[in-house]
């Protein structure tokens, strides 16, 4: 009983028909609210120095805001790497905030013993700030220049993107 | 791609936004131990992966069987053996953007048995990373041959060859912040020699005595299958899974799967899980235990595995997470033991060497433990 | 393959497309900040895909049913 070769192909139809249009409309990129040159949304979180912070005390710096957990292996990579960021350009009015995004700050606290970090430690519990920012990937980093305008955005994190944003850093610094 | 495979790249990571990532880098030695029904199966499994560039990830497999064989077939016709199988794969895998290409080739080879498999697969991640599709596409040639002894001596004779063509589709999807679900569909054509050389048929003679003659298979075989998975998070940190498989093939043959397992937690660095597994098929159309006369059919085979049968799993398995410190890129390691024991009954076959009166003669039934010890490394 | 098979296929292919529209109006209910239980090992399907397999195996020599299961298959004479 041979195999129908009208079934072959249907089956490398459905299949090219399914990948099209899966490769096709991945590409599409939702219109976001948090796009460069937008103003940056703001807000007002607990910190894990027991005080408040809003976004509205560092008009006047260059503030990188990133959206991590203590679950998310990249997330984890890229703290070490955000400190060495904080800590070149702190002075030059540049800070960084990590929000984090977990409901119970349990494990947050326990990561943060292990690997401290001298930058604000922001807690989202609610997914308020996650939500308002459209936090589309773990870890999301949005870099914020000294009017409070969104200039980028990035999703997820790779070994080497740091240089990416230490070239932005340094140019938004400067203005 | 499998999905299973690729949930766990996917979770293992949860990386960046609209994007699927390569499974760990990681190596696993295993040492396996089937003992039951007469037959001890024994040996290791080795897989090492690694990443090569930052979208190409490499593994590389050695498995072995080594076969002690006094089972109810062997011990009927011939007498007990010792054979080991080896097998050997290698497979890629080719992260760009949202998709993953696989490729892989399996070879293995025993002294009367050589099958040579080719696989591709191509998996896509998307809406938002909590649907993942994959289809997949597998080749297999096979050479089958007969293990003669003469004079003290065994030499092969090649019987014939089977041809597989294997389809598969598979879906995975995030349904809450606790539970998953999988989806697999899987269809596989062989033609050519697709019984075994060594198994006959049993009929009774004019004489009324039982007599042994060659059995005879189709040489064409279409079978699907389908299964659901669904794996649930417990507010305690524990994890259920249930699953069920349908399987139906042109040799008249439909099996149900059904199994559930818990896994739990039950320090940082040690996991518990347990297990239970039903599987139950009816016989293939041409299968009996003992034909009325020869030649009564066409096909006629006496192979076990077309029978008519259920079998029970349960098994244990505990898991130990542990930080070797050196070599200081061995980020982390476990160690594993499980334990699976199988109970399997046969409704229409029976175990002949064991004699009786006609009628008298037990349905065959067995008991097989399957143990396991593995330590994987992640680097 | 038979024409079932084909028809599964189509429709699996088509639920995954429609969910991949931007088209459609329905949204990942599912945020990535939200996935700390979904990303903990114990919710994976396969942790350990060199046992799975070696299981997998083990009943695809004894029974009569294959497949469905995750694993790429090779074959073998295990009789």
């Amino acid at each position: 009983m041979k195999p129908m070769i009208l079934e072959h192909r249907a089956i490398h139809a459905a299949r090219a028909l399914a990948l099209g249009l899966a490769l096709a409309l991945s590409v599409t990129a939702s219109a976001a609210a948090i796009a460069p040159g937008a103003p940056a949304p703001s807000f007002q979180l607990h910190s894990s120095a027991s005080t408040d912070l809003s976004l509205g005390d560092l008009k006047g710096q260059v503030v990188l805001i990133n959206f991590w957990a203590s679950w998310c292996g990249p997330c984890r990579q890229e703290m070490p790497v955000l400190e060495q960021l904080y800590r070149k350009y702190k002075a030059a009015g540049f800070t960084l905030l990590g929000v984090n995004v977990e409901p119970k700050s349990a494990d947050a606290e326990g990561f943060l013993k292990s690997t401290p970090v001298s930058f604000p430690i922001l807690f989202d519990p609610d997914s308020k700030v996650s939500r308002l920012y459209e936090v589309s990937g773990m870890p999301s980093t949005v870099i914020l220049d000294r009017t409070g305008k969104v200039r980028y955005v990035h999703h997820g994190y790779k070994p080497g993107e740091e240089s990416e944003y230490l070239d932005q850093i340094r140019s938004l610094v400067r203005e | 791609m499998r999905p299973r495979t690729v949930t766990a790249a996917l979770f293992a990571l949860t990386a960046a936004s609209h994007a699927a990532v390569l499974p760990d880098d990681r190596a696993d030695l295993l040492w396996h131990d089937w003992d039951g029904g007469g037959v001890t199966v024994q040996g290791p499994s080795i897989l090492v992966r690694k990443s090569v560039t930052d979208s190409l990830s490499l593994a590389a497999n050695y498995y072995v069987d080594m076969i002690s064989s006094a089972s109810v077939d062997v011990l009927s016709t011939a007498s007990p053996y010792k054979e080991t199988r080896k097998q050997g794969s290698l497979s890629a895998d080719y992260l760009h953007g949202n998709t993953t290409y696989s490729l892989g080739y399996i070879e293995s080879k025993e002294p009367d048995y050589v099958a040579k498999t080719g696989f591709f697969s191509i998996s896509e991640s998307m809406f938002g990373d909590l649907t993942t599709v994959s289809f997949g596409y597998t080749r297999g040639w096979d050479r089958v041959g007969e293990d003669l002894h003469q004079n003290g001596l065994v030499s092969t004779v090649w019987v014939g060859d089977a041809d597989h063509r294997n389809w598969q589709a598979s879906l995975s999807q995030i349904l809450t912040r606790n539970l998953l679900l999988g989806v697999n569909f899987e269809t596989d054509e062989s033609d050519g020699y697709l019984q075994s050389p060594y198994r006959s048929a049993r009929y009774v003679n004019p004489e009324g005595l039982v007599q042994t003659e060659p059995q005879v298979t189709p040489n064409t075989r279409t079978g699907n299958a389908g299964s659901l998975q669904l794996k649930y998070y417990l507010p305690w940190h524990a994890a259920l899974d249930g699953n069920y498989r349908l399987y139906h093939d042109t040799w008249g043959i439909l099996a149900h799967t059904v199994g559930a397992g818990y896994t739990q937690p039950v320090s940082t660095d040690w996991t518990l899980r347990g297990s239970v597994r039903y599987y139950r098929q009816n016989a293939a159309t041409f299968y009996s235990d003992l034909f009325p006369f020869e030649d009564s059919q066409n096909f006629m085979s006496r192979d076990r595995e077309l029978a008519q049968f259920h079998d029970l799993t349960l098994g244990v398995g505990a898991s130990w997470l542990f930080h070797p410190g050196w070599p200081r890129w061995i980020e982390k390691g476990t160690l594993n033991l499980s334990y699976n024991r199988l109970h399997i009954a046969y409704g229409d076959f029976h175990n002949w060497l064991v004699g009786g009166p006609p009628g008298g003669v037990p349905l065959y039934a067995y008991d097989a433990s399957v143990t396991q010890f593995f330590i994987s490394f992640w680097y | 393959m038979t024409r079932r098979g084909v028809g599964l296929l189509a429709v699996v292919a088509t639920v995954a497309a429609g969910l991949l529209c931007g088209c459609s109006p329905l949204q990942p209910w599912v945020k990535p900040y939200e996935r700390e239980h979904l990303a903990d090992p114990i919710m994976s399907f396969d942790p350990n895909p060199v046992s799975d397999t070696y299981l997998d195996h083990v009943f695809e020599v004894r029974e009569g049913a294959r497949g469905a299961t995750g694993s790429v298959g090779g074959g073998c004479g295990c009789n």
